[in-house]
């Protein structure tokens, strides 16, 4: 993809900017300037407002990828899924943080940023949404002892290093 | 005003990667204090790890992005050689495009470095909002000490006048030119002095910020709830904390480098945000960074009624990372860390 290309495509890439239709309320993503399912669509031209996603939605279909695309080696397996956002729009996109064995339609996912791809070594990097579940992010009340992260420093060896 | 901090999912132990090296990593591990640390999935940088902890604190707070003025991202492991990585983080989170924004390196300390230049910019009326972000997917040479610690996270703060939910009563920084860890331009991992680390480099500048912080503060260790130090390892901020006279209850939640491992410019902040996950107000929090080269930056802060209101439910709290992961074989590491040479182009 040419640099100016998804130089172009970044705000929704990046952000989840979409569009919301001000005479049906319908959400588009990625962003559209007519409202195909409006019965009046000639009037929805210049009446599409911006509108971003929240970001959550859950899983409708998926797929497990083994044979990759170039420059996705390093993650096979992984999952590519359809997500239907909370706000209705379907958007395709890679779900990180999963086994393929947790995947499971109806998983309610988040979005998250990541990078995409890049362009070779040298090349550009490009980034945006991907989507990860939504996870019990609920800590256990107690915190942890404090004797477990004691270790003594009796020597100090060539692990002394730091930044 | 807020915060936010971000640690990748996956973990690998010390035994695993003295297995690979004909090591003895528990004893490895145990020397360090690390018991696990963090490793990014290929699809995460500096960059992605600096936006999620931001976003994390832009919601908690509630606030609106386009009133950021500066945004500062501090790390070594910048994506770009040139091409600011503060600059997709802006645009990623929607503070683009009425602000000022700029890459910090100073090895470790390049977070701590940004919230004085906020703090400056903030005191002197120049922007509303600054947002100070230390963030790294550090590398240590394969074999080499620091590849048992080197790790992947960041932490981001807003720094503003409103809302505060900690006061900063005092900044002081003592630096000097110390060879003690450096990367060449081009090289690939960082170089270092093995024990000439400890006491000429992160001991000394430690010990020396934190004491002329506290006379400057007229205080003593004593009148913290909390301290938090850079921590390249468990080991030395636990024996600087013991040195400077501080108990192991007051650096019990600003130690995370046990479960992560070394992020680097983000050790010390998700150290901190790990303690206002649960600061109570009036708690004094002592924060002392470090950065090799060498320079430590210190800030005396004070937990404000303002940290009660702050949704602190918003985005996962620092434990939630601490407790989590999925423990990967050295061989996956070696793979999603770019040490497996591929061939081709």
């Amino acid at each position: 993809m040419s640099i100016a290309r998804f130089w172009r495509e970044t705000p929704h890439r990046y952000n989840l900017d979409g569009v919301r239709c001000a005479i049906c309320q319908t959400v588009y993503f990625p962003p559209r300037s007519v409202c195909p399912t409006c019965s009046k669509h000639r009037q929805s031209i210049g009446r599409l407002e911006p509108f971003q996603l929240s970001g959550e939605g859950e899983v409708v279909t998926y797929t497990v990828v083994h044979d990759a695309a170039a420059g996705f080696e390093m993650q096979v397996p992984y999952v590519l899924a359809i997500v239907r956002a909370t706000e209705g729009p379907q958007l395709t996109g890679q779900v990180v943080d999963v086994l393929p064995s947790e995947i499971r339609i109806g998983l309610k996912v988040r979005a998250t940023f990541r990078k995409l791809r890049e362009e070779g070594k040298a090349g550009v990097i490009h980034y945006g949404y991907k989507f990860a579940p939504i996870e019990d992010r609920s800590v256990p009340p107690e915190p942890k002892p404090p004797e477990e992260p004691t270790p003594v420093p009796t020597r100090t060896g060539p692990g002394s290093a730091k930044a | 005003m807020s915060y936010g901090a971000y640690v990748p999912r996956y973990r690998i132990t010390p035994e695993e990667i003295g297995k690979v090296w004909g090591t003895d990593g528990v004893a490895m591990g145990q020397g360090l204090g690390v018991q696990r640390k963090s490793v990014p999935a290929p699809d995460e940088d500096t960059i992605t790890i600096s936006t999620e902890a931001l976003r994390t604190a832009l919601a908690r707070g509630g606030i609106d992005p386009q009133q950021i003025g500066a945004l500062y991202v501090g790390s070594e492991s910048h994506p770009y050689a040139v091409k600011p990585t503060a600059t997709v983080v802006a645009q990623a989170v929607g503070a683009t495009p009425n602000l000022t924004a700029a890459d910090f390196e100073f090895a470790c300390k390049a977070g701590t470095a940004a919230i004085q230049t906020c703090l400056g910019l903030v005191g002197a009326g120049m922007v509303r909002y600054g947002v100070a972000i230390g963030s790294d997917t550090s590398q240590g040479a394969p074999g080499d000490a620091l590849e048992y610690s080197a790790s992947a996270g960041g932490a981001a703060f807003v720094i503003g006048r409103e809302k505060v939910i900690a006061r900063v009563l005092h900044t002081l920084s003592y630096t000097t030119d110390t060879p003690d860890f450096w990367r060449r331009e081009g090289q690939r991992y960082p170089s270092h002095s093995g024990r000439f680390t400890g006491e000429p480099a992160y001991f000394r500048h430690v010990t020396e910020c934190a004491r002329r912080i506290m006379d400057r503060a007229q205080t003593t260790p004593k009148d913290y709830a909390h301290v938090v130090f850079h921590q390249p390892n468990g080991k030395f901020p636990q024996r600087v904390g013991k040195q400077l006279g501080f108990s192991e209850v007051q650096m019990r939640l600003g130690l995370v480098t046990p479960f992560i491992g070394n992020t680097y410019s983000g050790a010390a902040l998700i150290g901190l945000a790990n303690v206002l996950d649960s600061a109570k107000p009036g708690e004094r929090i002592l924060l002392v960074g470090y950065g090799s080269g060498a320079g430590s930056d210190a800030f005396d802060l004070e937990a404000t009624e303002e940290v009660a209101r702050l949704d602190r439910s918003i985005g996962p709290p620092v434990q939630w990372f601490l407790d989590q992961g999925v423990e990967i074989p050295y061989a996956v590491y070696a793979k999603f860390r770019g040490k497996i040479h591929m061939g081709g182009s």
